[in-house]
């Protein structure tokens, strides 16, 4: 496969599709849960995204975003809704430590798939340095938003 | 194709470059001669070789530039205007010959180009000088003429670059003056008939750029010279996407002032100019102060030298001066028209092509219509970075986002383009091997499903 081809691999551009989680709007928080939100942009290319984490008996209940921008950012917000919710908040952050450590590697660092499951296939990015921001965005606004719900 | 560092030699070839056919594009034979002037532009990238389609955002570099900076440093390294030996006068000399030529390329005196780092800086140069005349009391009365306070209006344009946009912003922020600005259509081109209605008797300044870095139009810069005319207001030119690009006469333009920056003609990075009316630039107040500006110094006050020295506070670069006057006497022997005539050519190409491609939206002017040599562009469904990630494995370099013009881009819809860029290296080939690619990416990336 070429590094292209890594980096677009087809579980990717299906979820740059089906955008997992988007459906922040008209989704008001449930009842009862701790909320964050956080908003990120990337200002060199324009890319946004604004991401509510609800947390519930230990564990994240609830990931809704809105944002628009590439493939890369799209799907990894939508890779991270599949991946984090009903993992605790300690195991969602041992994740995301690993997908920065991943991601920041320069495509030295396998990803875990155990651990990050189908995410693991946006570790071509990682050879990108331009586009390691794009498949963190979504990632820093999580952590962002845990944070404010803890 | 070699350039002479020495002006006076530059100065025979712009004779003898008027005898030359000016109307002729180069052809691809002359490219290809200049493209061995250029060797960066010979390597590969992903495997396949460098296709650079970003000039718009910064040029390459011939090695006549390259040289003059190399020699500048073995032979004459020495700070001007300062010192009485030798390599000091010398290093001088040199610097105030490479201002007469870069003046001379843009239609100016040399006592009206004042060095700064880039365009982004003399633009700042400017808002900050016409800052300081707006506050308390000036030591030169004339310095007046350019206060601004509450109830003036700055007017811009919708297209401009941010570097033409925030220093007025924050000026008017500061002053109290109220900003605005006239639209673009639709198609991203100036609404003509609404700048007679934004530059009106409040006006004090009309700031505009010459070519657009997004749409590649060219602006009618005689209309909004003579409205600004009409007011009096002062009239403020980004030559930045014309400078490199087409033959430029500020005087026959007729604007108060004009900013360039020489890496996206042919220089290094590090090195622009303000040019200004030598009346204009003498009344207004200084914006950096220190070292090398000065008359008399006491411990209250200071007395200022004219312009240029009294905006080229503290050490000054030089090499890359020189740089700058090496590469404009490239430009110049290459032949400012025929340059300007090839990227036409290529701006054209650009533009056919892409309109032809399915799911592609070309951005500004219609092919037919007058633009410069680049083109952005939106693919359907697939983000500008994308479009960019996939041309760069076909060793294809483009810029890709908002390219500086977040306005812009947001009047017209789009968060990101796509945009190619070309120079007076670009072969048709590139460009042809450029649509090629653009014509793959919308299967490539699913979205013609
Ligand atoms: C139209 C225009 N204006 C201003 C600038 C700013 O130039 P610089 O970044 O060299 O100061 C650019 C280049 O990016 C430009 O294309």
């Amino acid at each position: 496969m070429s590094d292209l081809d890594q980096l677009y691999q087809d579980i990717i551009l299906f979820h740059a599709k089906a955008k997992h989680g988007s459906t922040l709007e008209g989704n008001p928080p449930e009842a009862g849960a701790a909320v964050g939100q956080s908003h990120q942009l990337n200002p060199t290319c324009g890319d946004e995204i604004t991401l509510r984490v609800e947390t519930k008996d230990g564990v994240i209940s609830a990931l809704r975003w809105a944002g628009a921008g590439c493939s890369i950012s799209m799907a990894s917000a939508s890779l991270l809704t599949d991946l984090a919710v009903g993992e605790s908040p300690a195991e969602f952050t041992k994740m995301a430590d690993h997908f920065r450590e991943v991601m920041r590697s320069r495509g030295k660092i396998a990803a875990d798939e155990e651990l990050l499951g189908d995410a693991a296939a946006l570790s071509g990015a990682s050879r990108y340095v331009a586009r390691v921001k794009c498949a963190m965005l979504a990632w820093v606004a999580a952590e962002d938003a845990l944070a404010i719900a803890r | 194709m070699s350039a002479n560092s020495s002006p006076e030699t530059a100065a025979s070839q712009t004779k003898a470059s008027t005898h030359a056919d000016h109307h002729q594009p180069l052809d691809d034979a002359q490219v290809a001669r200049i493209r061995n002037d250029f060797p960066i532009l010979t390597q590969t990238v992903n495997g396949k070789p460098l296709v650079y389609l970003d000039s718009g955002a910064t040029s390459q570099n011939p090695l006549t530039v390259m040289e003059a900076e190399q020699e500048f440093y073995e032979q004459r390294n020495s700070a001007v205007h300062r010192g009485a030996h030798y390599l000091a006068a010398e290093a001088t000399e040199i610097y105030e010959e490479a201002r007469a030529n870069v003046a001379s390329f843009i239609g100016a005196d040399s006592n009206e180009l004042v060095w700064t780092s880039n365009a982004t800086e003399a633009l700042n140069l400017l808002a900050y000088s016409f800052s300081n005349a707006s506050v308390g009391q000036q030591q030169n009365p004339e310095a007046k003429r350019f206060a601004l306070s509450e109830g003036d209006e700055v007017v811009v344009t919708e297209l401009e670059h941010h570097a033409n946009l925030i220093p007025w912003q924050e000026l008017c922020r500061r002053t109290g003056a109220t900003l605005s600005f006239i639209p673009v259509d639709d198609s991203g081109a100036l609404d003509l008939a609404q700048a007679a209605e934004k530059i009106g008797p409040k006006t004090k300044i009309v700031a505009f750029t010459h070519a657009s870095n997004v749409t590649g139009a060219i602006t009618d810069v005689p209309a909004l010279v003579a409205l600004a005319k009409k007011v009096n207001a002062l009239t403020v030119l980004d030559a930045c996407q014309s400078a490199p690009h087409m033959p430029l006469d500020v005087k026959a333009l007729g604007v108060d002032f004009a900013v360039f920056s020489g890496h996206k003609m042919l220089a290094p990075t590090g090195i622009g100019a303000l040019y200004g009316r030598a009346e204009l630039l003498n009344a207004m107040p200084p914006f950096l102060t220190g070292g090398s500006m000065i008359t008399t110094v006491t411990m209250e006050s200071a007395g200022y030298l004219p312009a240029p020295q009294r905006f080229e506070a503290g050490t000054q670069r030089i090499s890359q001066v020189i740089a700058l006057s090496t590469a404009v006497n490239y430009l110049r022997e290459t032949g400012m028209d025929r340059i300007a005539a090839w990227e036409h050519q290529l701006g054209q190409r650009l533009a056919e092509g892409l309109a032809k491609i399915r799911g592609v939206r070309l951005v500004g002017p219609a092919p037919g219509e007058l633009r410069t040599g680049l083109a952005a562009f939106d693919v359907e469904g697939v983000h500008a970075h994308d479009v960019g990630q996939y041309l760069d494995d076909r060793g294809i370099a483009v810029r890709v986002g908002h390219h500086c013009a977040q306005p812009l881009h947001r009047r017209l819809g789009l968060t990101a383009t796509t945009r190619a860029s070309t120079y007076l290296y670009t072969t048709t080939d590139e460009v042809d091997a450029f649509l090629a690619a653009v014509a793959e990416v919308r299967a490539y990336f699913g979205a013609d499903a």
